[in-house]
């Protein structure tokens, strides 16, 4: 054997040998921490739905079963594991949990939160803890626009947008709106004496910060696409009240042209359920600005002529197309029956997670392979591809990202480019054929319905809703 | 002057719904001196079963009036089995501690009693519509009732007036008010005390899940409706005066009065409103308005 | 056990705490923290049972210590652990005052009922102030500690220092009262107030400095645990945080004052493990333990070591 062939043929087994351990070698599965709502009102109509199809997805996603461009396992070659824990307890309880998910736990990012509360309570803990947090559902408008993160991003548009283009729609479709109510559950919010809008409402919503925050924001938009609208009472029951026999008479009295109620869960299945027999929406409809989870739960209950919301092109307001033809295709698989909006906003905080990873994974490998290959380089290079990238290259891919999610296309704009935007719908419910469908959609440009860059939402509001460019 | 008859109406149907639910409270606590905190989970528990039973009932194709009965059938079945399982299986073991370590043994029980619901119904809100809408309704001016609430008023009137008459008319009521009176004394004359205690502690629980199976028609029957109930069970009782039948009445009314005044007047202090009247009353009359009285010993 | 153990035993757990704060993985520490904290205000707990009489709505205080904490930093800018626990101390005290004098009239369920309504008081008015945050409360952070800056990366050990220091001088210094002459009336009242007043001491006046005493312990641990959490809801005014309070004090008993100490940190563990494996079951766990200490084990879980072995 001449001299320099034995080094070579070894050189090319050990080569190959590398290569196929490479590949063989168990990627580092990805951790992911999910918390949701499990347990409490919360967890029927959004905790689990968004539970079902995170899960739903990571197993399609580590089966190499996505649709394309998200065929390869899990992200990017690496499997996920998701630790899913209970979004429950209140908030207090919830930052514990935070700490306990991140040290001893050890997931590698969170991905979590429906409760508006957690969220502004959560995102300064991950950036001081330095652990990347998607904020997947929550709705305050606050997150962004009163402090920077650099850990935190959301992939779901803020609430403002359901809000604006709640009050549009329901001007566009009932131009003849004289006066309006509310139902709103009683908890935290911003100020509710802002000066320039006659205090007059009727609304009806659970009394706490998503109640509030949610009142506000249709009120302040009332107030500049209609001022001579007049708020005839606000009510705003305790959560979890349940009974609300004297609201029901208090809002008929009040003889509004529309309800608006950010009510949820057994709260506003109860309100549904008594104020229906007694005829108030038939006097009032209704306008359920985050009403779509509940379609499907209510059936034949919910009242007709109901304006409905999804919280953004989700569930029947999703565009066709084979990402969510996919979602719709296992969370149905795993649930019984189709997503409602919290399944699309786990499904596209996951994915947009994902889509971040993998173009960081990507942008990293291509730094590692300089032109021409040699022996160095391919150890190199598998050493890289076997790693995912570190925090700050995944920070520097997900901001300002634009990735395709079941709900059409996500860009991240606002908040220097950790927080989400997309259009949204709007579509009133009608009895046909004896089913419940929403008709008469209408769809609503991102422009139309948020703040640009830089531009708090109450101010965007007051300021005349200016489209941002 | 339609606001008023609105604060009115609304009023006596929040009211007679919290006298259903409070009266079986201060029953046990005026026989057996204890305060039951596990009271709202049996109220709850009425409800699921009520939901359990009326759902079946419906789903079989029955009458759909027939719900009704499927209601107080589910409220008698909850108080026929958890009131002696608690009374016998649990109190019976602590009886002769003092008072507060009563009112923590229920306090156990409820924390029990919270997850086992849980486990045995799911987490999932449960529903059953069907009795609430099918009486129709009542206009009152401008304002339509259910007549729904109406029966639920008329039956918390029956309730009461029935209480009433037992305890006073009937000899084994006679019995239970002189076991109220003194204990001692009572089985000294030969009352069969032990036997009282469980007939009393099986009344109040059906009379709770009455509550509940009653409510249930009206609500989303979900995890957490125990712990919001009992805090206002308690407010009733303890205004009213602890085992004082008339007292639960009287603090139904008040309370289930001012807060619909509230909603319809102040709604920002709706959710206070009927501590700030428990603190009220309490500073006034320390025992309740109608407080049995109680010799102290030296 | 004789007291002076006690005190050494004190002592010793002092140090050792302080020294291996360093040391210890961060969730430990944090988890010791929110135990030390809540054995503060169960210390409180401690006394007020041992007077007679069982509050409901230690929860009051424990949110106004809280608050007073959160507000100092949110709305004055101070971020000095030593100067927050001064203002949870001073709003205690001026709140416990003045509802004490209402609330020394009243025993047994009356004053549990009473207790449990003005906690649910501040319960609902902190949801009303939306300045406040509402249901959602606010954060708070702390930057110094009795004016000294604190480093990078030390502020938790800073907190637990905190903690610990007060933790254990509530502890010795209510051993001292407790044997003290006013803090020995306590177990003479629970057994027989009338007695007491027949022999020249004024009940009402030692229910009065107890439930004060009480209330700064609870205001002080609220304080504690906001600092420590780093943020302040109105839940911790709801009932059921005051329950829980009860349910410590039940498990510890009131024998000895490391016994709520020991209580607390055995109920925050068992709470933390089992809500995270079981959530929908932790509540079954803690109330069949509850009635098997109230059955089995009357005196608390420190009677275990007081049982004298039988010659």
């Amino acid at each position: 054997m001449a001299h320099g062939d034995a080094p070579r043929w070894l050189a090319g087994l050990l080569l190959a040998a590398a290569i196929a351990s490479a590949t063989a070698r168990t990627q580092e599965p990805v951790r992911i921490g999910f918390v949701t709502f499990l347990s409490g009102p919360a967890a029927g109509p959004l905790g689990v739905p968004a539970r079902y199809a995170a899960e739903a997805i990571v197993e399609s996603l580590n089966a190499g079963k996505g649709p394309a461009p998200h065929n390869a396992r899990g992200f990017g070659g690496a499997p996920v594991e998701l630790v899913v824990i209970d979004e429950a307890g209140g908030t207090t309880k919830q930052m514990s949990e935070f700490r306990s998910l991140v040290e001893r736990q050890n997931v590698d990012y969170v991905v979590g939160y429906i409760s508006s509360g957690d969220c502004l309570a959560i995102a300064p803990v991950a950036e001081e803890m330095k652990k990347i947090t998607v904020l997947f559902d929550c709705g305050t408008p606050r997150i962004f626009e009163q402090a920077g993160y650099k850990y935190v991003f959301r992939t779901r548009p803020h609430a403002t947008m359901d809000a604006v283009a709640a009050a549009l729609y329901l001007l566009e479709t009932r131009p003849g709106v004289k006066s309006y109510a509310g139902i709103n559950q009683n908890y935290a919010g911003i100020d509710q004496n802002y000066a320039g809008i006659d205090q007059n409402y009727a609304g009806i919503d659970q009394n706490y910060v998503g109640g509030q925050d949610s009142w506000n924001d249709f009120t302040m938009a009332m107030g500049v696409l209609k001022p001579e609208a007049r708020i005839t009472t606000s009510q705003m029951p305790e959560f979890g009240a349940g009974q609300y026999g004297a609201e029901i008479s208090a809002l008929m009295q009040s003889g509004a042209d529309v309800i608006h109620s950010s009510l949820w869960g057994g709260d506003l299945e109860a309100f549904i359920m008594q104020a229906g027999p007694r005829g108030l929406f038939k006097k009032s409809p209704l306008l359920l600005v985050a009403g779509e989870p509940y379609l499907h739960r209510l059936g034949s209950a919910v009242p007709d002529g109901t304006i409905v919301g999804a919280r953004g092109t989700n569930g029947v307001f999703a565009p066709d197309g084979p990402l969510n033809a996919w979602l719709r295709e296992i969370y149905r698989a795993k649930a019984g029956h189709d997503p409602t909006y919290p399944a699309y906003s786990a499904a596209n905080a996951i994915l947009g997670l994902k889509a971040a990873y993998e173009k960081a994974k990507v942008a990293k490998l291509q730094r590692s392979i300089p032109m021409g290959a040699n022996r160095g380089v391919k150890e190199e290079t598998e050493r890289a591809y076997a790693e995912g990238p570190s925090d700050v290259e995944l920070i520097a891919a997900f901001e300002g990202l634009i990735f395709d999610s079941p709900s059409g296309r996500m860009s991240m704009s606002l908040g220097k480019g950790h927080q989400a935007v997309s259009g949204t719908a709007y579509g009133t419910t009608r009895l046909v054929d004896g089913k419940v469908t929403v008709t008469d959609i209408k769809h609503y440009p991102l422009e139309k319905v948020q703040p640009p860059e830089g531009v708090a939402s109450a101010d965007w509001i007051k300021g005349g809703m200016k489209p941002a460019k | 002057m339609n606001q008023i008859a609105a604060i009115l109406i609304d009023g006596i149907i929040y009211s007679s719904w919290l006298f259903v639910i409070a009266v079986g409270l201060t029953l046990i606590y005026g026989v057996m001196k204890i305060l039951n905190v596990a009271h709202g989970s049996l109220y709850a528990l009425g409800a699921y079963a009520a939901t359990a039973f009326g759902g079946y009932w419906i789903a079989q194709g029955h009458p759909p009036l027939g719900s009704y009965g499927m209601l107080v059938v589910a409220a008698v079945a909850v108080g026929l089995t958890a009131g002696p399982l608690i009374e016998r299986g649990l109190l019976r073991l602590v009886y002769g501690k003092e008072e507060v370590v009563l009112v923590l043994v229920t306090y156990a029980v409820f924390l029990i009693l919270e997850d086992l619901t849980k486990l045995a119904f799911g987490v999932d809100p449960l529903s059953i519509p069907q009795p609430y809408g099918l009486l129709g309704s009542i206009e009152v001016g401008d304002l339509i009732y259910p007549t729904y609430s109406l029966v639920v008023v008329l039956l918390s009137v029956v309730v009461g007036i029935g209480l009433a008459m037992t305890l006073n008319r009937t000899r084994h009521g006679k019995i239970l008010q002189a076991v109220i009176h003194d204990r001692e004394m009572a089985a000294a004359t030969g009352i069969n005390v032990s036997r009282v205690y469980l007939v009393t502690f099986t009344i109040g629980t059906a009379l709770a899940a009455l509550g509940g199976a009653l409510t249930a028609p009206t609500i989303s029957v979900q995890p957490g409706i125990a712990a919001e109930v009992i805090v206002l069970a308690f407010a009733v009782v303890v205004i009213g005066g602890l085992g004082s039948l008339g007292g639960a009445a009287l603090g139904a009314v008040i309370v289930g009065m001012v807060r619909a005044w509230a909603v319809h007047k102040w709604p920002e202090v709706e959710l206070f409103s009927v501590y700030a009247v428990m603190a009220a009353v309490l500073v006034m009359r320390p025992k309740g308005l109608f407080a049995v009285p109680e010799a102290r010993k030296i | 056990m004789p007291r002076d153990r006690t005190t050494r035993i004190l002592l010793g757990a002092l140090l050792v705490l302080l020294g291996a704060g360093p040391f210890l993985p961060k969730w430990a520490m944090f988890m010791l923290n929110v135990s030390l904290s809540w054995g503060t205000v169960v210390l409180g707990m401690m006394l007020l049972m041992r007077t007679g009489l069982v509050s409901f709505g230690q929860g009051l205080y424990y949110c106004l210590g809280a608050y007073a904490a959160g507000v100092s930093y949110a709305k004055l800018g101070i971020g000095d652990i030593a100067v927050m626990l001064l203002a949870s101390t001073a709003v205690t005290v001026a709140v416990s005052a003045v509802l004490g004098l209402l609330l020394a009239k009243y025993r047994d369920i009356f004053f549990a009922m009473l207790s449990l309504a003005f906690s649910m008081i501040l319960f609902g008015l902190l949801v009303k102030t939306s300045e406040l945050g509402s249901t959602d409360g606010f954060g708070l952070s702390v930057a110094s500690v009795a004016g000294v800056p604190l480093a990078e990366g030390w502020d938790r050990y800073a907190v637990f220092a905190s903690a610990v220091v007060v933790a254990f001088g509530a502890a010795l210094g209510m051993q001292r009262y407790l044997d003290s002459h006013t803090g020995r009336l306590a177990g003479a009242i629970r057994d027989n107030e009338l007695r007491v007043e027949y022999m020249g001491a004024s009940v009402r006046r030692v229910i009065h400095l107890n439930y004060v005493i009480s209330a700064v312990l609870a205001g002080l641990g609220g304080g504690l645990v906001g600092i420590t959490i780093g943020h302040v809801d109105p839940e911790m005014a709801f009932w059921t945080t005051s329950g829980e309070f009860v349910f410590i004090a039940i498990l510890s008993g009131t024998g000895n004052v490391l016994a709520p100490f020991l209580g607390a940190t055995i109920f925050e563990t068992v709470r933390s493990f089992a809500y995270e494996y079981s959530p929908n079951t932790w509540q079954l766990v803690l109330g069949i333990t509850m009635l098997l200490v109230i059955v089995f084990l009357p005196g608390g879980l420190w009677s275990v070591f007081t049982r004298r072995r039988t010659p």
